[in-house]
């Protein structure tokens, strides 16, 4: 009789099943990948047959159910081969990637969205026109494009220095009540809801300028007290991983503390800092609410941050969608184009934060 | 470090004078800013505390009763944004730090930020054109057939723009904050605890529940109330994408739904004046206590835990 | 080491250069159009968002006629405007309402001569369309009544029998109305409810109002989200500038016993067909809308908006610009620029007329 390898089941009782993760039964390495197809197909040949009816064949449906018999298959296989606690861990293993590629379909169905209609307008034209006595069709972002530039970095002038300068005060000087209220200050400080700096902004300059002032330097104001936050506490985390012998080591040679910090401290966290400023860039220059409220919008080149409206891209994408006019498609088109742009700016700056945080990193070893 | 009673002073030197003044001047700065906010919040918001129908035409009655809906349909999307974000941002991060192979790591992690670098107007044109047609067939069935469950009570929205898509949306711009941070704190789960674990025989799902999750705890906690202040000052994207009437009802899938503080804000500000302008401030002043109790509440907790579990 | 610190400046600083050294190529220097304008200096308008697709239009082609004119609109929103018209930070204001009695009574605008009061002139004329969707449905007839009580929440389903009475042969759905409504404040609202008001004031007991009356139906934010949400949606209707209909099915609106659809010569009509505000200067031009005008060919659903300046100013720098802005607005040439990128309705020559008159009378 060859046709039973397997042991019979009447061996006797002295090989009752201790169930120990390692003699316990395996699955082969390739099975979840088995599966997972198994389950692909039984799910499509469900909806096959349903689709034979005459209903659209339901992509959405396919997926989902088939996540749904693998889960329970590859769970149930594994309690019944491998025991409770490897099928467990399996369960887990599929919910876990289960959870990662469900964030997967929002970003990759913002991308097809963003990317297809934004390369309608995305051309010579777009950034190199504004909208200056334009209605219709053409045109282009060239004034949101020098205003967001323009705006968020006075933003970054002012919030760089002073949050920086904080976070080392905090992490070199800072001792007792003063310290203590100023990280709790930037704790609240980053809870400041966009729009309510916005407003801050628009009421500060109103002060100044009158009521109904709307000027560029307003919408940096209000990123800054957007960015200032994010900066303090990005620096002041990198700051902290310095460690403490380095610092010894210089005062021990009769270096000044200021020196310490500006030859020593602050060149080895330099990259986690350079990061944190260009994330905190890239945090802020999405911004849209403040910048409606207090820089306003306009269809026309302004360099002067002083005097006068001042358009950024996130608030050209969004009065391209909602003050449309005729015809409305050249209108979406260019909204979409100028979120297509904003997003690569963002992209660039989070890809050179990474480079930066990549080659600028501290030679000594962790 | 080196002001304990040492007998011996050190100099000061110019430079230091200059540098220390100057960090605490910036430290200061913040003070002053903060305290430029809040008074202009408070000073602005006064006129709006008294002042009834009569004075400011979007209040029916008084202030009170204009800002209720709206501190509920704030707590509401952005509880229910956290709700739906967390359990997937700790699952990603897990996934990130622990499941995938470690050369994609890095790489993945970028992906999930990239969601983070896309500007909040953009969530919103995307949410009214791609993802609320999505989700109403989805509603109407769930309407349909779950329909004595009190939260997908009809009638269903026509158009899908309900407090579940804004949620969805709020969800989407979450989860890469919640993602980031929780990722970060997993990969600083002492590498030994986790070899100890590993060595015990557990299994990974062991080795992440005894070794991981407990160290990262205070981390998701902190993750999670960022998240939510994001979500509860999120203001254009909800503009956008809800349907705002300013009832108050938990009910998920219907046209009716309360507004957002921030959303109305922006759907308001602009056609605003007289005294509107500062009840809408007042509002923002409202958004601003809440947020920040949300934060306060949140330090207390990791605060707390960070004594007892020894962790940091 | 420190330089390494200031990468970050250093880049922005460099594309921000690079940005800055080239210049919008439709933004050129002036005096090379050729125009023998004379004309020349800065004016400053605000309010009604509603007429800012117009304005921009308007703007754009008096700034090509006359290139060392700068004009800026603020769509600030019509209150807002108004407000900045009184305290002189503008030189013209565009509102969805006229200034009422109390208003004008009370005087004070600051960039006027004392004691002299302003020309309003109806210059934009927008059709409001109701707006549905429904599949293999175009047009529908509904009467006032039967508006007002879909917007109201009182008639719920398509094939509700109001609907059916005035539609015969179109064959309606078994399908949920959802109403929608702009989430925010706005001069189209206003005009909308007030005309549910006047003309079915027993469904619609609400008083005319920029933010939607009540909680129902379904809100979305501007003129966009109301044609998205209805196009997006499935037994939607709602109501939108009639430019912005596109492809959806409008309603023609029940006006003494007759169903008119709306166009630009209908929305006009009714401008027409309504009288002046009593009492009020010769040149101030304010319109009482008659919503429930019964004459033929009228279309009863429109935004009136306003462009308000003053009677005589108190500098005259400006004046002659204000003048010849207003006029360029007047113009066929103006409407018919605004008709084709807003899509209003050109004003009637009777009309013109009297405009015309009223910018003459400006000093």
């Amino acid at each position: 009789m060859t046709t039973t390898i397997t042991p019979p089941e009447t061996r006797g009782p002295a090989a009752a099943p201790v169930s120990n993760s390692l003699t316990a039964g395996k699955l082969p390495n390739g099975a979840p990948w088995m599966v997972l197809g198994a389950s692909l197909l039984v799910s499509a040949g469900l909806f096959g047959v349903i689709a034979l009816s005459g209903a659209e064949f339901n992509w959405v449906g396919t997926f989902v159910v088939a996540a749904i018999i693998y889960v329970a298959t590859i769970t149930l296989l594994s309690r019944i081969v491998e025991g409770g606690r490897r099928s467990t861990d399996r369960f887990v293993t599929a919910l876990v990637t289960g959870a990662f590629l469900l964030a997967m379909i929002p970003l990759i169905s913002l991308s097809i969205t963003v990317v297809t209609f934004g390369l309608n307008r995305f051309d010579v034209e777009f950034f190199t026109y504004s909208m200056r006595n334009v209605t219709g069709e053409g045109g282009g972002a060239l004034h949101a494009i020098i205003g967001t530039v323009l705006m968020t970095g006075t933003a970054a002038l002012i919030s760089i220095p002073i949050g920086l300068m904080t976070s080392i005060y905090l992490v070199e000087y800072g001792r007792g009540r003063l310290a203590r209220g100023i990280t709790f200050l930037v704790d609240v400080m980053t809870g400041i809801p966009s729009i309510v700096a916005g407003l801050f902004a628009y009421a500060l300059f109103a002060i100044f300028w009158g009521p109904g002032t709307r000027t560029g330097i307003a919408g940096a104001v209000a990123l800054a007290v957007l960015m200032i936050p994010v900066v303090v506490r990005s620096s002041e985390e990198m700051l902290r991983l310095v460690p403490v012998e380095l610092r010894e080591a210089a005062y021990a040679l009769g270096v000044p503390k200021w020196l310490t910090i500006v030859k020593v401290v602050l060149p080895t966290s330099i990259a986690g800092i350079t990061t944190g400023i260009m994330l905190s860039i890239a945090r802020v220059i999405g911004e849209t609410a403040p910048l409606l409220i207090a820089a306003g919008f306009t269809n026309s080149v302004n360099y002067d941050m002083t005097e006068g409206r001042m358009q950024s891209l996130p608030v050209f994408v969004y009065t391209q969608y909602a003050n449309q006019g005729n015809p409305p498609e050249a209108y979406l088109d260019r909204a979409w184009a100028a979120a297509l742009t904003l997003i690569l700016i963002v992209m660039v700056l989070n890809l050179v934060a990474r480079l930066v945080a990549r080659f600028f990193a501290p030679k000594y070893g962790r | 470090m080196t002001t304990a009673a040492a007998p011996i002073r050190a100099k000061q030197r110019p430079g230091d004078r200059v540098f220390s003044k100057s960090a605490v001047f910036a430290g200061s700065m913040i003070l002053v800013t903060l305290a430029a906010v809040a008074t202009f919040l408070i000073v602005q918001s006064i006129p709006a505390f008294v002042a009834d129908g009569e004075d400011a035409s979007i209040l029916d009655t008084n202030f009170w009763a204009y800002v209720g809906p709206l501190v509920f349909g704030t707590i509401w999307a952005a509880a229910l944004a956290l709700l739906i974000a967390l359990p997937i941002s700790i699952g990603i991060a897990l996934f990130i730090s622990h499941y995938a192979p470690r050369r994609l790591a890095s790489a993945l992690g970028y992906v999930v930020d990239l969601l983070a670098a896309v500007p909040s107007v953009v969530f919103g044109l995307w949410g009214i054109g791609v993802l609320a047609p999505a989700v109403q067939p989805l509603y109407s069935w769930l309407v349909d057939n779950l329909g004595w469950f009190p939260l997908f009570a009809g009638p269903v929205s026509g158009t899908g723009r309900t407090i579940l898509t804004a949620a969805l949306v709020l969800a989407v711009m979450i989860i890469p904050i919640i993602t980031a941070i929780s990722r970060e704190v997993f990969l600083q789960t002492p590498v030994l605890h986790e070899e100890a674990a590993l060595a015990l025989g557990a299994t990974r799902w062991e080795m992440i529940r005894t070794a991981v999750l407990p160290f990262g705890r205070p981390g998701i906690i902190s993750a999670a109330v960022l998240g939510l202040g994001r979500a509860l000052g999120e203001t254009m994207a909800v503009a956008m994408v809800l349907s705002a009437t300013g009832a108050i009802t938990f009910e998920l899938l219907t046209s009716v739904n309360p507004s957002t503080i921030a959303a109305n804000i922006a759907l308001s500000f602009p056609e605003a004046y007289g005294i509107n302008v500062n009840v809408l401030i007042a509002t923002g002043l409202i958004l601003f206590i809440v947020t920040f109790a949300v934060n306060a509440i949140a330090r207390w907790i990791v605060a707390r835990r960070a004594e007892f579990s020894g962790a940091n | 080491m420190n330089l390494k610190r200031f990468a970050a400046p250093a880049v922005i600083a460099m594309t921000a250069a690079l940005a800055l050294s080239s210049c919008a190529a439709n933004e050129g220097g002036s005096g090379d159009s050729g125009s023998d304008s004379t004309l020349s200096g800065n004016l400053v308008g605000a309010g009604a968002s509603s007429q800012d697709s117009a304005q921009q239009a308007w703007i754009a082609g008096f700034q090509t006629a006359n290139p060392d004119v700068t004009i800026d609109y603020d769509p600030s929103g019509s209150g807002a405007g108004r407000d900045t018209f009184l305290s002189g930070a503008s030189d013209y204001a565009g509102s969805d309402r006229a200034f009422n009695d109390e208003e004008i009574a009370e005087g004070g605008f600051a960039k006027c001569a004392p004691d002299t009061s302003v020309v309003e002139l109806p210059l934009y004329i927008s059709p409001i369309a109701v707006i549905f969707n429904l599949e293999g449905v175009d047009s529908l007839d509904l009467d006032p009544a039967t508006i007002a009580g879909i917007f109201a929440g009182d008639i719920t389903n398509w094939n509700d029998e109001a609907i059916a009475a005035t539609n015969e042969g179109v064959e309606l759905p078994d399908l949920a109305i959802t109403p929608v409504h702009r989430s925010d404040d706005s001069g189209t609202t206003e005009n909308f409810t007030d005309y549910l008001g006047a003309a079915a004031p027993d469904v619609w007991t609400y008083e005319a109002d920029g933010v939607w009356p009540f909680e129902g139906g379904e809100g979305a934010q501007g003129t966009s989200g109301v044609v998205d949400a209805v196009t997006n949606g499935t037994g939607t209707i709602g109501y939108a500038d009639a430019s912005r209909a596109g492809d959806l099915g409008t309603v023609a609106v029940g006006v003494g016993g007759e169903f008119v659809e709306y166009s630009p010569e209908a929305a006009a009509a009714i401008v027409d067909a309504s009288p002046f505000v009593e009492g009020r200067d010769e040149h101030d031009l304010a319109i009482e809308l008659d919503r429930t005008s019964e004459e033929a060919g009228v279309y009863p659903i429109v935004l009136v908006s306003y462009l308000i300046a003053c009677q005589e100013y108190a500098e005259p720098e400006n004046v002659e610009l204000v003048k010849a802005y207003l006029s360029y607005i007047a113009s066929p040439e103006g409407q018919d620029v605004a008709a084709e990128s807003a899509g209003s309705a050109p004003i009637s020559d009777s009309l013109r007329e009297k405009v015309t008159a009223a910018i003459d009378s400006i000093q």
